[in-house]
This record gives C-alpha cells, sequence and structure tokens, in this order.
C-alpha cells in the first residue's frame, strides 16, 4: 500500500547541533594551547599527547567491541578527554604512564559508570589524580620550555620567580596544555560564541580565587594565571556531565572550586589545588542539582493540578 | 486609516524559547480556492470536548452551511456541510488520532450552492457574541480546537478587561494567519471593534511577531483606525521566538499576567482570540456563513509550489495533494500543523478539520535522528517555557519512576516541543513528557 505514511512524535525537526559538534568544538578551542605546549615543549610532548588520545580512543573502541555494546567512538568524547589528559600531564612524563593514565579515564571512570553521561567525574581529571596519587614523582617532574634539559619548579612553587607577562602567555614549565592563559581564554571565548558552555562557572571559579589571594596577602594576578586554574575553570569545570545544569546551580559550583582551590594551594601541602578542587565539586553536584532553583511558569505553593 | 501610531514592546519575557528557521515560503503567495472535491468527510468531533450529534440521514440533500450535526453539551461545537450535494452516510472513520470518528459523507454536486436559510445575526449583547460563535460552529482556529464560544461567555466571577488577538503564528512554514491579516484586513477591523464594543472590552492587544513587517503595517490600520476613539486598541510587537505564540506566553508577553496551572485565560482576565478566528466570527455574523472551509498552507519538500489554499472541511487530504501537483509516490510524511506541534497523519485518507491550518508535505530520504546518551547539558531546561527540566523527567522515565513525575511538574509542560529541538543528543523529550503527562493524569484518577 503506498499510502503507508512515516508518523512520529512531534516535533518534526531538529536543531543542527549534536553531541559529536560540541565535542568537536571543545577539541577545536583546546587545540591553540594544546599547539603552542607542543611548540615549547617540543617533540616530547606531542608524543605524550599522541599516546593520550590514542590509547583512549582505542580503551573505548575495545570496551563496545568487547562488551558488545553500540560502538560510541564517533561521537568524539574520547577523544576530547585524551586531549584534555595529555594537557594535564607534565611534558616530561613516560609514555606507558600517559596510556594508563588514558585507560583509566575511560575504562575505569567513565565506561564502568555506563559511558558517556553518566559518569560522575570528570575523566580526564580523576585519571589525573589517579595518576598523581600512584606516581608522584614522574607526575611533578617539569622541565623548562624550548631548553628541555633544565628541571625547573613551576610557577606555584615560586610565584616570585615570574613575572605577569610570562604566566600569560605561558612562555614557563608546567603541564603541556596549562601554561598558556592567554590561548586556553581565547578558546574558552570561542566556546562562548559557540554557546558551548556559560560563563557562570569560569568566571565564578576564577573570580573566587583572586579574591581569596588579595585576601591572604597574595597577587591575585600571578595566582590566576599559573597553575592548572584557567584549564581547570574553563574546560574541566564546565564539563556537562559533572556540573550543575541549573545557572544558580553553576554559580556554587563555581564559588566552591574557588575555595577549595585557594584553600588546598595555601594551607595544603599538595602543589596543585585545582584538580581535587574541581573533584570534590563533581561528587556534591548531584547535591547541587536536586535545590529546587526555579518554579515552573504560573506556580503556586501546593496548588496541583 | 486614523492617527499614526507606535507599535507596543512587550511588558514581559518568558524564560527560555528557541530561535526556528522562519521558512515562509509561501508569505508573499496568494490565496487560492480549492474546488469542491468529489466527496467529503466532516468528522463529528474537530473540537475538544463532546462530538457533536448527527441529524442528517443517508439520502439527505445539503448545502454549503447547512447544519448536519448539532453541538453537545456546553464543551461542544456544531458541525456543518461543506459542500453541496447528497448525504451517502454516517461513517466510523480512523483520522489523524488513533480512535476512530464518526464522519459524514457527503458526496458533493460540484455547485457549492448556499444554503439558502443562511442570512446575517443581529447581536444585541455580550451573550449574542459567544451565541454567534456557536452558531458557527467556530473553534480555536489557531490548532488547539478549543470551542470559541465558552471562552467568549463572561461569567460571573471572572472579570474579563482584555482581549488577545493572536496573530504570532510563531510554527515554521504556517503563513495562514498572515495571509489572513493581508488579504481580509478590513475585516479584522470591523471585528476587533464590534467585540471591543459587545464585549465591553478596555483594551485590545493585537500581537504579531516582527518578522512580519507587512502584516504588522495592516495590523497598524487596526489599532490606529478612526472607530478606535478611546485610544484602547494597541498593536505589540512581539519577538519572533517560539513559542511566542502558544496562549500561556502570549498573555505573558502582553500583559504580564500569568495564567496558573488549570486555569483558564479569563481567570487572568483575558480573552486570546486567533486572528483568522475573530475574521471568520465577523464573516459568520455579516453573512450567515458558519465554519465550512479554512486556508492553509500546503508546503515541505515534497509540493513543487507551495501556497495557501482555502479547502472545505472534510477534504481528503490525498484530494489536497492532487490540486497542489504532489506526487504521491514521493510522500513519506504529512503532518497536519507546523513543524513543531503538528500531528503526523496516518493515512492520505485523514480529512482537512476546522483547527487545520496547514499541510506540510515531506519527501522520502529525509535524515534519520537516532538518539545518543544524555551529556546534561542543560539546554532542554534553558529551552522550556515553563521552565521544567525534561531531561530529568526522561531519566525518571527510563527508571519507571512514576511517583517523580509530580514533583518534576509535568502538568505544567504544554508540549510546545522546544526540548526535543534543541537536543544534542537527539532524544525524544517531548514524547516523554507527554508519556509522564497522561500518567499523571491516570495516577489522579
Amino acid at each position: 500500500m503506498s499510502n503507508l505514511l512515516k508518523a512520529a512524535s512531534s516535533p518534526h525537526i531538529r536543531h543542527m547541533d549534536t553531541t559529536t559538534g560540541i565535542m568537536f568544538d571543545v577539541v577545536l578551542a583546546l587545540a591553540p594551547a594544546a599547539v603552542y605546549g607542543c611548540i615549547i615543549f617540543g617533540l616530547k610532548a606531542v608524543f605524550v599527547l599522541l599516546v593520550t588520545t590514542v590509547t583512549a580512543i582505542l580503551a573505548e573502541y575495545l570496551w563496545n567491541l568487547i562488551l558488545k555494546k553500540p560502538q560510541t567512538i564517533s561521537d568524539m568524547s574520547a577523544l576530547v578527554t585524551g586531549i584534555l589528559l595529555g594537557m594535564n600531564l607534565s611534558p616530561d612524563i613516560p609514555v606507558w604512564i600517559a596510556a594508563i593514565g588514558s585507560i583509566a579515564a575511560i575504562i575505569v571512570i567513565k565506561q564502568m559508570f555506563g559511558g558517556l553521561g553518566y559518569n560522575f567525574v570528570n575523566p580526564a581529571l580523576a585519571a589525573r589524580i589517579i595518576l598523581l596519587v600512584s606516581f608522584p614523582s614522574f607526575m611533578t617532574k617539569f622541565s623548562e620550555p624550548i631548553s628541555d634539559a633544565i628541571t625547573s619548579a613551576t610557577p606555584l612553587a615560586d610565584l616570585k620567580a615570574f613575572n605577569v607577562k610570562t604566566l600569560f602567555f605561558g612562555m614557563h614549565s608546567g603541564c603541556i596544555g596549562e601554561t598558556s592563559a592567554f590561548l586556553l581564554i581565547i578558546g574558552g571565548l570561542y566556546l562562548l560564541v559557540r554557546k558551548v558552555i556559560k560563563p557562570i562557572i569560569p568566571l565564578s571559579f576564577i573570580a573566587t580565587v583572586a579574591l581569596l589571594a588579595i585576601i591572604g596577602g597574595q597577587d591575585p594576578l600571578k595566582y590566576i594565571l599559573s597553575g592548572g586554574l584557567m584549564l581547570g575553570a574553563i574546560f574541566m569545570a564546565t564539563d556537562y556531565v559533572t556540573s550543575p545544569t541549573d545557572d544558580l546551580g553553576k554559580l556554587i559550583f563555581g564559588i566552591g572550586c574557588g575555595i577549595i582551590t585557594f584553600v588546598i594551594r595555601r594551607f595544603g601541602s599538595l602543589p596543585e589545588g585545582v584538580s581535587y578542587a574541581i573533584l570534590i565539586m563533581n561528587i556534591i553536584t548531584p547535591l547541587i542539582n536536586r535545590i529546587p532553583f526555579s518554579r515552573p511558569f504560573g506556580y503556586k505553593e501546593g496548588k496541583g493540578l | 486609516m486614523g492617527r499614526k501610531e507606535k507599535a507596543l514592546t512587550p511588558v514581559k519575557r518568558i524564560h527560555g524559547g528557541i530561535q526556528l528557521e522562519h521558512l515562509k515560503n509561501t508569505a508573499e503567495v496568494e490565496t487560492e480556492i480549492m474546488p469542491s472535491p468529489g466527496t467529503v468527510f466532516i468528522p463529528l468531533s474537530q473540537h475538544i470536548g463532546a462530538p457533536a450529534n448527527p441529524i442528517v440521514k443517508k439520502g439527505d440533500k445539503v448545502f454549503v452551511g447547512t447544519l448536519i450535526g448539532e453541538e453537545n453539551g456546553f464543551i461542544s461545537a456544531p458541525v456543518h456541510s461543506s459542500v453541496s450535494g447528497t448525504v451517502k452516510g454516517i461513517t466510523d472513520k480512523a483520522l489523524n488520532s488513533t480512535a476512530t470518528v464518526k464522519c459524514v459523507e457527503i458526496e458533493s454536486d460540484g455547485e457549492m450552492t448556499p444554503d439558502p436559510q443562511l442570512k446575517p445575526l443581529k447581536i444585541k449583547s455580550a451573550k449574542g457574541i459567544s451565541e454567534a460563535a456557536k452558531k458557527c460552529g467556530l473553534v480555536g482556529l489557531g490548532g488547539a480546537g478549543f470551542p470559541t464560544h465558552v471562552k467568549l461567555l463572561p461569567s460571573k466571577d471572572s472579570n474579563i478587561d482584555t482581549l488577545i488577538i493572536n496573530a504570532a503564528e510563531c510554527e515554521p512554514y504556517i503563513t495562514s494567519d498572515y495571509r489572513e491579516c493581508i488579504e481580509n484586513v478590513d475585516g479584522i477591523i470591523a471585528a476587533t471593534y464590534l467585540l471591543k464594543k459587545k464585549l465591553n472590552l478596555e483594551k485590545v492587544i493585537i500581537c504579531v511577531e516582527n518578522n512580519k513587517p507587512k502584516a504588522i503595517k495592516n495590523l497598524m490600520e487596526v489599532a490606529a483606525n478612526e472607530k478606535d476613539t478611546e485610544d484602547t486598541v494597541k498593536l505589540m510587537r512581539l519577538p519572533s521566538t517560539y513559542p511566542q505564540g502558544a496562549e500561556k506566553v502570549i498573555i505573558y508577553s502582553a500583559t504580564g499576567r500569568k495564567v496558573p496551572l488549570g486555569k483558564l485565560p479569563s481567570d487572568v482576565g483575558c480573552i486570546v482570540m486567533n486572528v483568522t478566528s475573530l475574521a471568520k466570527l465577523y464573516d459568520f455574523i455579516t453573512t450567515g456563513m458558519p465554519l465550512v472551509n479554512k486556508r492553509i498552507t500546503v508546503d515541505g519538500t515534497a509540493v513543487p509550489s507551495p501556497k495557501n489554499i482555502i479547502v472545505p472541511i472534510g477534504t481528503p487530504v490525498k484530494a489536497v495533494l492532487e490540486f497542489m501537483n504532489v506526487n504521491i509516490d514521493d510522500v513519506d510524511r504529512v503532518i497536519m500543523g507546523g513543524p513543531m506541534m503538528g500531528q503526523p497523519v496516518a493515512s492520505l485518507d485523514a480529512v482537512i478539520e476546522k483547527r487545520t491550518n496547514a499541510l506540510l508535505v515531506m519527501k522520502k530520504g529525509a535524515r534519520v535522528n537516532t538518539a545518543t546518551a544524555c551529556i546534561r547539558c542543560g539546554r532542554c531546561k534553558g529551552a522550556c517555557p515553563m521552565n521544567l527540566a525534561p531531561a530529568t523527567v526522561e531519566t525518571a522515565y527510563r527508571k519507571g519512576d512514576i511517583s517523580a513525575y509530580q514533583k518534576l511538574n509535568v502538568n505544567y509542560c504544554i508540549e510546545c516541543g522546544s526540548c526535543s529541538y534543541i537536543c544534542p543528543a537527539k532524544r525524544p523529550l517531548t514524547e516523554v513528557m507527554r508519556i509522564a503527562k497522561s500518567a499523571l493524569r491516570r495516577q489522579k484518577k
């Protein structure tokens, strides 16, 4: 019968944005800072990034293959995780450790909890912490840009040794993708323009850290430009899956990240607080999401249908 | 033409909403009249409420405008013949919904002779307006199909002061209300001032989206008319944000009043009338011809030359497509209404109803969207004009957690489709909201 028609529930049109498209935008936004890291740290950085991304994609591919699940690598979320993890590692890390990080991120943090959308913490971030706890000596060794022989302290360890300009443009030691605040901000602006992220989390996160730095007698500019704050605030804390959906929830999340970062940096024995701060707030996110921030249109207390 | 006026801007802006491609391809094409089809099937239920009772039988001779079904109770509407010819019988037909509907089958004689007994009405009171709307068989022509006489009947507790004329037409493709504004501005002017006077309204606000400059120009003639001696008829330009034309949304934009859940516009002192409904009511009062035909937009990828046509109610979709030179073998989907809220038709035997305002005919080979995992981006929440959280409802639905529906306020959903539209993971959120709403209703019973 030729009169048989397709019938589907309305709406019959969809917006052109897809999950893959969003992930691709994140990759584009990360690219400047990642490429810059490869330029200043040389081939070894390229190699680390290559290993983390290829391992991440391969791990997800094999997981789906072995467990006979629909293949999901084309959504590019594994690629994003791989790049993010690589950018969060020292260029001097042995590549086998980098590979372990990617496997932990994809298999343990993401797929074991149900895959994309179900992980309760950011995979790249959690993997970084796993590596930090498991291989502390490798994870905290950083070399100078260009002249790679000398291993030196990162700005966080010795703030006075660096000026704001160096910190802003990123010609200093650190993780592959975290050094250039300038390029990370450009990436963040791209995501804002593309409406992939809202500015609430990055702004509240960074502003809280700056404010507390002033109160604590530190140079706020140097404080926010050093360490992994920009990378974390713009790219990791804004992860949809592990941050609140409401605007007010996002504000609480950002401020919480800022406070924990400052407390760890100032009073803790750890070199870096950003990762732990985001991780802790990731875990609190389901609780934040339970707060009824908004009421439906025309709502009256106790007057249901 | 009267004095110069400036259009009003919205009093309030609603949360959320989405930007859609307008696709008003048919806006500047003149409306054509479709000739009488061979046979029409006029459903006795084309409105919200009880179906009409048939008052004709097989073999009866009818004319255009002859009453064939009487209203059955307060929330119901009468039905009239849309052609002249002979009643072939009353049949159960599976139409657009899953249930079967009783239809009066009429074979047209091709003459389209109007019923000689039709004559103009004299309106004496506010009640007379409601009475006329009932006799006309008028229902909400914007797509809802709510019997118009019900909302025009002033009740004792409600204090109606504002008439909102809805010419927003926020769905893509559809231009039938727009063509009404272009082709029948005199009718709209006369209708507006008649209603204002008879219903003793303080204010009339004509609402139109800002993507229709020609309609704005014409409707300004309504607002700036010399009949408006007290300067109470105003034109409001609304942003072209979907779902601007939804009843609750347009009331909020025009007056800042919020219609609470389960309440009607009259509870906040408003009557909302679609611009075509308004013009039809006036036409009925002056000519006596009830609602027997409808201007519909026929557009979509399978339509070679899209345009608006005036079609007798009860015309099968197939006859419309043949008139529009659509290659039937090429047709994949037919949607009655707009792409956001329209209903898919199950077969080409479906018929044009009073509330039909568009037919979208889509070719085979359109992209199929497959759903992927929710990434909790929150876009559905951001788009929801009712400020709900569709993704959270969907999670509850997947878990089978029916008890969560009440807390998540699913009964506020107006099923506008914005959440499904915006979802990057292409999840069927609106569909789930609909399921959740009906589950909650069943639970309450």
